[in-house]
């Protein structure tokens, strides 16, 4: 499989072991939207869509409210992120495959490469592949079909289940939240939807894989998770690219809705190419003695700007993120969370570890806001960082807004770099320097990672150590 | 055939200040030695230098395992040449569980040119083998899933020193005052689980300033070090004198080097009243 990988094509700019750098041909595309962003295009995706009115109205509003908001002045560069210079919507089959062996050659090839059908047999109880702007493959056990369980893509979802749909689209996020929410809700397609009924609870992970195939493709999927009172889900996402020299930009939005007494944990396992740009919203409302958590492992990409957000909205309520990032070289992570208590007696907790290396940079953003009136809500903040080496940088930048006196909040962040004296001692056990290196890593995320479920967990640690290769010199 | 550890005419230096001035010293496997001297006279330096810490340079000298030099090697290859070092402060490395650190370490020690990627030794096999150590050594099972070193007592880290050198099975083992800052029972614990290990295959060189660890554990030769050299070399009976009577017999049958620890010391306090200005 790694030489396979290997045969590096000319668009490969050598970005060392980046895994997933192939891709794919597109000359057998459906259809591919011409580059740039205006009213013709947005109303083209609603029209190939076949959408109500009412949709194709929201997306050319939400053009508008794009267009007025200005870029984020803080964060990661993104002077250079050209809108004109992108495919909105690419298309690459028909319709979306029940069966593995109905989706495309080449594209089955690819999820085959990735491991997908694999984990889906083992331990999955449902599966989308979204390639390019369009979900090519979904599958759902049949009993959870049953109970009432809908996990489909999001445009299915707006045809098959309306009234659900339009009850919950756009409340948590509203177009007008952000620049690249208006985005999204502009020229959104695919993405997962998720209806999880009262009581029901979902044992083995809903996956999601996410590809960008194409040069120059903006990849803008929708995803809405509504989790009914006392019922739970567990759903993960999983993100790859080709290693093009030009950008390419991922720009999802997520809303996520926790009902009483529901929990959902939303994994991510992001390991763009190092030519994206990952610009994601991603908020969920958790009510009364819900929880909702965030496991968010940043890997690849050019930038990231990503802080999920979880609004404690009645009493009871709990939020908790935890969040890796892992910046190389070339790479600027600005990851995070949000916490709002809304709420009195809501409690929130932020994990977040971040690891530097090779001029790489990590930053940590979060905000934790306390409304007026919330009073016994508690809150507890903890951002390691570890440097690799002296050209790579690390900020925190915690936000707190507290409007109440009687509530708990903590906070703790540290720096650390890899210590000659660790270095010394694993070495003086028989370790290479670079395994050395890799082992101090891996135990710096392991209160993280041990929260995975074990195959994301073995997952990560690889991935962890691919990027750890070659890295001392 | 039995191995030889051979220390020859060794000068090392630390930031440009030189520590260690022309050590000699030859160890056969199997054998124990202890290593005596007063604070500041080069032993853990040695030991440092032996196992190749990065900032220990070696100025001139030799340091060789049955004649293959380890002066350029990296402290991994040294490892895996059969030298072992038992830390005076062994440092913490949160999140790395001593099994996993363990199993990584026996693997590349066993084989020495395992690259980097290939296999670990079979989990079940390594599983008996460091229940039965761990047993052997009284340390409860429980050790075994914790962060190395991380939250552990004094005595525990020793501990943890002395099962990882029962796991490595060194040819050639440094114990750095493995017995310093340790209550009675602990050293107790250490000096019966030497005894244990010791044998035939291995050599242990113990750095110590008490003559406790040497009651189990007769060394066949003392050397004393001052001021950066060897300057005497006995049987078990100069630990003893060393023990009873402190090192002042030994300053005055070396003057030179006497003097020479009293420049450095007096250097050193010396730094304060001038940084204080």
């Amino acid at each position: 499989m790694a030489t396979d990988l290997k045969t590096a094509t000319e668009d490969d700019i050598g970005v060392g072991e980046y895994q997933y750098g192939f891709h794919d041909s597109t000359d057998k595309y459906v259809f591919t939207a011409r580059k740039g962003l205006d009213r013709d295009i947005v109303a083209q995706i609603s029209e190939m869509k076949d959408e109500p009115a009412w949709m194709r109205e929201f997306r050319l509003s939400s053009l508008e409210t794009f267009w007025k908001k200005p870029l984020p002045l803080w964060g990661g560069e993104l002077r250079n992120l050209d809108f004109q210079d992108i495919h909105y919507y690419v298309k690459a089959s028909l319709g979306q495959e029940r069966n593995w062996d109905d989706v495309p050659d080449e594209i089955r090839k690819t999820y085959d490469r990735l491991g997908i059908p694999e984990a889906e047999r083992k331990y999955l109880a449902g599966v989308k592949a979204q390639y390019e702007s369009e979900v090519v493959y979904g599958s759902l056990h049949e009993d959870l079909a049953k109970q009432g369980v809908i996990f489909t893509d999001t445009d299915s979802a707006m045809r098959d289940h309306p009234d659900l749909f339009r009850e919950y689209f756009g409340t948590v996020i509203p177009p007008a939240d952000n620049k690249f929410a208006a985005l999204n809700s502009a020229v959104w397609s695919g993405g997962s939807f998720i209806y999880v009924p009262k009581g029901v609870k979902i044992e083995f992970p809903l996956q999601a894989y996410f590809r960008i195939n194409s040069e120059n493709m903006g990849q803008f999927e929708r995803t809405l998770i509504i989790v009914d009172e006392g019922a739970s889900v567990h759903y993960v996402e999983g993100c790859t690219a080709p290693t093009y020299s030009s950008e390419s930009l991922h720009s999802a939005v997520v809303e996520i809705i926790v009902k009483r007494g529901a929990r959902c944990r939303y994994t991510t396992i992001q390991n763009w190419s190092s030519n994206v740009y990952n610009l994601v919203t991603k908020r969920a409302m958790a009510y009364g003695d819900s929880l909702m958590e965030w496991v968010d492992g940043n890997l690849g990409s050019r930038l990231t700007m990503k802080y999920p957000a979880i609004y404690l909205m009645e009493p009871g309520a709990r939020g908790e993120t935890l969040s890796i990032a892992f910046a190389g070289k070339g790479q600027h992570q600005d990851a995070g969370a949000k916490m709002v208590h809304c709420a009195p007696n809501t409690y929130s907790r932020i994990i977040s570890k971040s690891i530097s290396k090779s001029g790489g940079r990590a930053s940590y953003r979060g905000l934790v806001k306390v409304a007026n009136g919330a009073t016994g809500c508690k809150s507890n903040v903890v951002c390691d960082a570890l440097l690799l080496d002296s050209d790579s940088r690390s900020d925190t930048y915690p936000y707190m807004e507290i409007d109440e006196d009687n509530v708990v909040i903590e906070h703790e962040a540290s720096v650390s770099k890899i210590s000659d004296e660790q270095l010394f001692y694993l070495m003086s056990r028989g370790m290479t320097e670079a395994e050395a290196s890799s082992m101090i890593v891996t135990g710096f995320i392991e209160p993280l990672v041990k929260e995975l479920p074990m195959e994301y967990a073995v997952e990560m640690n690889r991935l962890i150590e691919l990027q750890m290769e070659g890295s001392i010199g | 055939m039995s191995s030889l550890l051979k220390v020859e005419n060794l000068y090392v230096s630390i930031d440009d200040k030189m520590i260690l001035k022309g050590v000699d010293l030859e160890v056969r496997q199997g054998e124990i030695h202890a290593l005596m001297g007063p604070n500041g006279s080069g032993k853990s330096t040695l030991a440092y230098a032996l196992m190749g810490h990065p900032k220990y340079e070696i100025v001139d000298g030799q340091i060789s395992i049955d004649g293959v030099s380890l002066n350029e090697l990296e402290p991994d290859s040294r490892a895996r040449m059969g030298l072992f070092l038992a830390f005076q402060y062994p440092v913490t490395v949160p999140g790395v569980k001593v099994a996993d650190f363990l199993r990584h370490a026996v693997t590349n020690v066993r084989n020495p040119n395992r690259k980097e990627g290939e296999g670990l030794i079979p989990m079940r096999e390594f599983r008996a083998e460091l229940k039965s150590r761990m047993d052997e050594l009284g340390i409860e099972a429980e050790f075994a899933r914790r962060y190395l070193n991380d939250g552990f007592s004094g005595g525990e880290k020793k501990r943890m020193e002395i099962l990882q050198l029962a796991m490595l099975r060194p040819k050639f083992a440094i114990l750095d005052e493995t017995d310093s800052g340790l209550d009675s029972d602990a050293v107790r614990f250490v000096s019966e689980a030497i005894s244990r290990l010791a044998g035939p295959d291995m050599a242990i060189i113990i750095i110590t300033h008490h003559e406790r660890l040497l009651e189990f554990n007769r060394p066949q030769l003392t050397h004393v070090m001052l001021a950066g050299r060897v300057v005497e070399r006995g049987e078990a009976a100069l630990a003893h004198e060393l023990h009873d009577q402190g090192y002042a017999g030994v300053r005055l049958r070396h003057p030179e080097a006497a003097a020479e620890e009293q420049e450095a010391a007096a250097a050193l306090a010396g730094k304060q009243p001038v940084l204080a200005k």
